[in-house]
């Protein structure tokens, strides 16, 4: 279990970065916390790593009003111990407290793990929930790319030939609103058998006028699943929570793996997004009051 | 300007403290480029895909696995070892970290392999906590949670984290 | 006295070493050595068409690659059968390197040595082995169909028949008031040391000898197969086990192919070549353990006591028999437990399949019998509506009944005779330790917080310290050192610091003037291994008799000096004196150089040694007929027949009835292995072997496909638990000493493994009233069982006291 022969090069500025990747094979290293063990197992061989640690200004969480918006090179735990980015979107910290176990988070890159595009990173369905974008580098210049457009598959974007992600922004979370997010995995730091982050939204006397949920480990690319039709209008005191899990459950189509059947992932995506409406919808109500 | 592809290069890292110099070819993980190139074998290898945790070491203060970085990636840094965790005594003894202390004293251990890396980010761990505060179970399960034993079952390595706590507390008082 | 160390919670003296950073493995020895690495099968069953190297010679770096076609002599015949059996009549092992057909994913094909690792590995990448593939055969039920099979010529897939039985069994079940049967699976784990295999050879070519460092359990018979397989003199191989990253059993098979290779390597290259196993090759080409289907009959009368029992099973042994059918013979002989079974018969089929090879990881075969027989237990108490603990409590041996004899034939070849024993006491303290009797009230206030609880019990008696010996060499330096050595090997148990106790306890010496070295053929040639919950009890046993030996020889020769008589000595911290008698003493250092008539005078030690020593007998030899200079001894431990250790485990499961999250809330243990070296090292095993025990039960797997291909080869998918996924453990303890050894000692090191997956399948029956007959079991296979309307209900209130 040792990487095969790769060039390497760790160029200290974007355009370096890019001129770099547009060689065949070259891909970008950042926390390297999926990509290594690829290497090691041989699973990846690219011909040139072009590690992006040393590019300015990728580093920072930049907060305002509207969002967060996180750096390439800003690793898990960064995100994970920002009181302030928790303030604006509280998803960012609840869901990166999920990610594998410390020595791991504090290496990953949270944009990293987005690029990585795997269905089971937690990353990946908070982006899409927040209705977040990415940031995408080429030589040709700089654009914003939606979440809708980035994920294509498992493991897979939108993104092809010399690129480099080099932020993700995750929208504020809206006024009257709350979050939660929970995992079941068969031991705590794995990745989830399934995931839920969700957000609910009320209106000024205080009913439901959104119930928003995105899973992990369900479905092959992040998905952003609208329960609200079954808890709309109600206080969230009457909410039937119960009932957007049953939708939530014919909404997605989970695949079985050594873990847990797609019947039982069906069954957790139920029970989670009761769980965890039940805890936004109560924060979404504190915040209100 | 444009940065070169390299297949080898020479790196300085200060471990323990002490600057070293080599040259290694760029794949080299960090883990074998300590074990091997520097010869520091206290830092053992039990997955090679960060999961058991085995190989953790310190880089520039904070816990990683070294077999998810590469060598090249910790030019110009710090990195510290199981070898570097006890103190000189200035007197060619040693004084051994809390961790360390702790770990004998509650039977922490049997084979040793899984023991460096727990060592390293129970150290760190407890280093970045207020030491002055009493440890709760969820700060145990925090810090130990992440590496994997074979032989103890973890009961005396969690006895061992609150062990190394009190002596911390202890100290700073 | 301050120096009686036995049954002291004594701090570990390897610790210092480990803690460090300083404690040497097998890979941490050898820099600069040449790398082997390994072409392995990607195939399950298949014949090797053609090996093309070709394009790998041409990778910088190369040194050497090898196939079966390079082997010669001995090298070139299959493995040994290490344990031969007259029921294994189709033993089958693979060869150092596949020779024409690969019988399971990861065995070996080519070794390819460079000078490193990676670039080992590059060039395996470049050699292109073109392969035929033959049909699969995966999982007992697939083997004894025997549609396929795995070796051609074994076409019904037996390897062995094992067959056992105490009486007329048919007859015996007719005369039963009840019967019931049962069909029950267990599926496969694996030791799993986080320390993988590795091998470090040095060919001397000045003497024409060989070193080489193994992480192994058995160094003195890897020493002996090297030997034998590379057709060197025993006194030209040195072994030695060096600090050894857990072994668990997978390292008590000898000898691994990288054994024999690796040090084929280094003398034809004449350099060293050092080989460290990865994960990936760890988990693909070592050894797995447990997978058996089991067909229980038993027969018991109106009061739950068991008046026959058949057992019709079936062993997953891989794709070959090493270690011959010592998993199977363990499973039968030490099925039966604590319990006075009349009428008892069994019989295992060991089965080919083509999967990786399985020898005894901890347990060994013991928690699939402790598994048939509680889940037996169980299900008679449920007939009955009995409660659980009362059930097993009518079947105990009772304490006058030792030794009892269960007319069955163990492992070792030995009659299956319980030393000693006190089973109701084990059942009582873990009824009390657990809380049994307040298991119902327990599940009502879960229940009101919407889980589902449940208790579950299991009890077992483990075979320990079989033969045929273990030796031990013990010796006073001048220096007043004590060396100590045993030839068996450490895996982290702590031997060093449990034979000083017993060498300072002996000898009167303090624990800080004694080193022990274990595994180390330099030191002790005659060896067995560390397997068998063994090391203490015959290890233990043989430097206790060799420190008294050399107490012997000490108190002799004070007695002379100091003219008195060998009963008015003792040794205190050291000190041989006259009892009563302050002054008139002399250091057991001294008496080490009095006990060497050559005495230069070297150091302080023989100087001062010449002021005892007297002008001599003109008339006698300076070393008398019969005695030998230097003080130290040479003693072994041969034991008539095993020790019997016993336990019982209960465990508390809370099961989340929306999710279905098993989670295991208390776990108590009650164990007996006699009297104990060490309490904190003791302590220390049972820890460890209730997390693997949790682990085999809830958690980890071997997943292969119908293809053979092992799923979950990494760490990220075999799921070994994290402190995360561990109960706390709370212990008592029984001490009911052997009569068997010197020291009263029984085996310690698995005991704690046996019962998880007997009592934690028992607790969740108990929690979700549906009856759990495989093993392991996780969430989703919980959820589908409770939601299958064909699930067989359980009846309740089978637990403590009725609700």
């Amino acid at each position: 279990m040792k990487p095969a022969p790769f060039g390497y090069a760790d160029p200290t500025s974007l355009d370096e970065a890019l001129t770099l990747l547009t060689e065949d094979g070259a891909k970008v290293l950042a926390g390297g916390q999926s990509l290594l063990p690829l290497l090691s197992m041989r699973l990846a061989s690219p011909a040139t790593l072009v590690d992006i640690n040393k590019v300015p200004g990728l580093d920072t969480v930049a907060v305002s009003g509207d969002g967060v918006r996180v750096g390439a090179l800003v690793r898990h735990a960064q995100l994970l111990h920002h009181p302030e980015a928790a303030r604006v979107q509280p998803l960012l910290a609840r869901a990166t407290a999920n990610v594998a176990h410390p020595a791991i988070r504090n290496r990953g890159t949270t944009v990293g793990s987005i690029a990585h595009a795997d269905p089971s990173g937690e990353m990946t369905s908070v982006l899409a929930l927040t209705g977040g974008s990415v940031t995408v580098a080429t030589p040709e210049g700089s654009s914003a790319v939606d979440w809708a457009d980035f994920f294509v598959g498992p493991l897979e974007t939108s993104v092809h030939g010399p690129a480099v992600v080099t932020d993700a922004f995750f929208p504020a979370l809206p006024p009257r609103s709350g979050t939660a997010f929970e995992e079941v995995s068969r031991r705590k730091g794995d990745y989830a058998v399934c995931g839920a982050g969700v957000t609910v939204t009320l209106d000024d006397d205080s009913r439901v006028v959104s119930a928003r949920a995105a899973y992990i480990s369900v479905g092959l690319v992040p998905e952003v699943h609208d329960l609200t039709e079954a808890v709309h209008g109600r206080t969230v005191d009457q909410a039937d929570w119960a009932a957007a899990g049953d939708l939530a459950r014919t909404l997605v189509d989970p695949d079985g793996d050594l873990h847990a059947s797609a019947d039982y992932r069906r069954l957790l995506v139920g029970v989670l997004t009761e769980r965890t409406l039940a805890r936004a919808g109560a924060e979404a109500a504190g915040r209100t009051a | 300007m444009s940065t070169p592809v390299q297949t080898e290069r020479a790196i300085t890292v200060t471990v323990n403290g002490v600057p070293r110099e080599t040259t290694v070819p760029v794949r080299r993980l960090l883990s074998d480029a300590l074990r091997h190139d520097l010869q520091l074998t206290g830092t053992h290898v039990g997955c090679e895909h960060g999961v058991c945790g085995a190989c953790t070491v310190l880089v520039d203060g904070t816990p990683v696995r070294s077999c998810l970085v590469l060598a090249v990636q910790v030019d110009g840094k710090e990195v510290t070892t199981v070898e570097g965790l006890a103190r000189d005594d200035g007197r060619g003894g040693e004084i051994l970290h809390p961790v360390q202390e702790a770990f004998r004293e509650c039977h922490a251990l049997q084979c040793g392999f899984c023991t460096p890396g727990f060592l390293m980010t129970m150290a760190a761990g407890l280093e970045a906590r207020d030491t002055s505060a009493d440890i709760t179970e969820e700060e145990v399960d925090e810090i130990v949670g992440g590496n994997l034993c074979r032989c103890t079952g973890y009961a005396n390595i969690k006895k061992a984290c609150r062990h190394a706590a009190g002596l911390m507390k202890e100290a700073g008082q | 006295m301050t120096t009686k160390l036995f049954g002291e919670p004594v701090r570990r003296r390897e610790d210092l070493r480990l803690i460090t950073g300083r404690g040497r493995y097998t890979d941490d020895i050898g820099h600069g050595a040449l790398a082997a690495a390994f072409v392995r099968s990607p195939y399950a069953h298949a014949r090797i068409l053609d090996i093309d190297v070709d394009a790998a010679l041409d990778v910088e770096g190369v040194v050497a690659v090898y196939t079966y076609e390079d082997l010669y002599g001995p090298m070139a015949e299959p493995l040994p059968v290490l344990i031969p059996h007259p029921q294994l009549t189709a033993p089958r092992t693979g060869y150092p390197l596949a020779r024409d057909v690969v019988q399971h994913v990861g065995e070996a094909v080519v070794m390819v040595v460079a000078t490193d690792r990676y670039v080992a590995e590059d060039v395996c990448d470049r050699i292109a082995v073109s392969y035929e593939e033959l049909p699969v055969v995966v999982g007992v039920d697939a083997a004894r169909e025997a549609v396929h099979s795995v070796h051609s010529d074994v076409p019904d897939n037996v390897a062995a028949r094992h067959h056992q039985e105490t009486g007329d069994v048919e007859a015996a079940l007719a005369a039963s008031a009840h019967t019931l049967s049962f069909t029950q699976y267990i599926e496969r784990s694996a030791c799993m040391p986080m320390e993988g295999k590795g091998v470090h050879a040095v060919w001397n070519h000045d003497d024409s000898s060989l070193r080489v460092h193994t992480s192994t359990q058995a160094s003195t018979s890897v020493r002996a197969a090297i030997a034998a397989k590379l057709q060197l003199s025993l006194e030209k191989v040195e072994v030695v086990a060096p600090d050894v990253g857990g072994g668990f059993g997978v390292k008590i098979v000898h000898p691994w192919p990288e054994e024999l290779l690796v040090p084929m390597a280094a003398m034809a290259l004449g350099q060293p070549v050092h080989w460290a196993e990865d994960r990936r090759e760890h988990f693909i080409s070592s050894a797995h353990e447990r997978e058996q289907r089991q067909e229980i009959t038993v027969g018991y009368d109106d009061e739950g006591r068991v008046t026959a029992l058949d057992v019709r099973g079936w062993h997953d042994n891989g794709a070959y028999t090493p270690y011959g059918i010592i998993v199977p013979i363990v499973t039968a002989t030490q099925l039966v437990g604590p319990y006075a079974i009349p009428v008892y018969r069994v019989r295992i089929d060991s089965v080919y399949t083509n999967t990786v090879i399985v020898t005894p990881y901890r347990g060994a075969g013991r928690p699939q019998g402790c598994y048939a027989m509680e889940r037996t237990m169980d299900r008679i108490a449920q007939d009955l509506g009995l409660d659980r603990a009362e059930v097993r409590r009518r079947n105990l041996i009772q304490p006058d009944q030792f030794p009892y004899d269960h007319h069955l034939t163990f492992q070792d070849g030995r009659p299956v005779i319980y030393d000693s024993g006190n089973y109701e006491g084990l059942l009582d303290k873990l009824v009390a330790l657990v809380g049994w009797d307040r298991a119902e009230e327990r599940r009502a206030e879960a229940a009101a917080r919407g889980k589902q609880l449940g208790i579950g019990m299991a009890m077992y008696v483990e075979g320990t310290g079989p033969g045929p010996y273990e030796g031990g060499h013990v010796q006073v330096l001048g220096s007043g050192k004590v060396l100590v050595s045993t030839g068996l090997t450490s895996q982290g148990q702590g031997h060093e610091t449990a034979f000083a106790q017993i060498v300072a306890s002996e000898l009167g010496v303090p624990i800080e003037d004694i080193e022990v070295v274990t595994g180390d053929t330099r030191r002790f040639g005659y060896a067995v291994g560390t397997f068998a919950s063994r090391a203490a009890v015959m290890s233990g046993n043989a430097i206790a008799l060799a420190a008294r030996g050399v107490r012997a020889k000490a108190l002799r020769i004070a007695a002379d000096v100091l003219e008195a008589d060998v009963d008015d000595l003792e040794i205190d911290e050291g000190v041989v004196q006259v009892k009563g008698t302050p002054g008139a003493s002399i250091p057991l250092r001294t008496v080490a150089v009095l006990s060497n008539p050559l005495r230069y005078a070297f150091d302080e030690a023989a100087r001062q040694a010449t002021q005892f020593a007297g002008p001599g007998d003109d008339s006698k030899p300076p070393v008398a007929v019969g005695d030998a200079p230097g003080l130290e001894h040479v003693d072994y431990y041969s034991p008539i027949r095993s020790t019997f250790a016993s336990g019982a485990h209960a465990a508390v499961v809370e099961i989340d009835p929306t999710t279905w999250e098993i989670d295991v809330v208390d776990y108590a243990v009650v164990h007996d292995c006699g009297n104990i070296v060490n309490p904190m090292i003791v302590e220390g095993q049972v820890h460890g072997g209730v997390a693997q025990g949790v682990g085999g039960a809830l958690y980890e797997r071997m997943a292969y496909d119908a293809d053979g291909q092992l799923q979950n080869a990494s760490f990220m998918d075999f799921l070994m638990p994290y402190a995360s996924e561990v109960p706390d453990v709370v212990i008592d303890h029984q001490e009911t000493p052997s009569p068997l050894n010197p020291l009263g000692l029984k085996g310690a090191g698995e005991a704690g493994v046996i019962p998880g997956t007997a009592c934690i399948a028992s607790a969740i029956e108990d929690a979700v009233g549906r009856r759990i007959a495989a093993m392991p079991i996780s969430p989703t296979e919980l959820y589908d069982l409770v939601r299958n309307p064909d699930a067989e209900r359980v009846p309740a209130a089978t637990t403590g006291v009725p609700a």
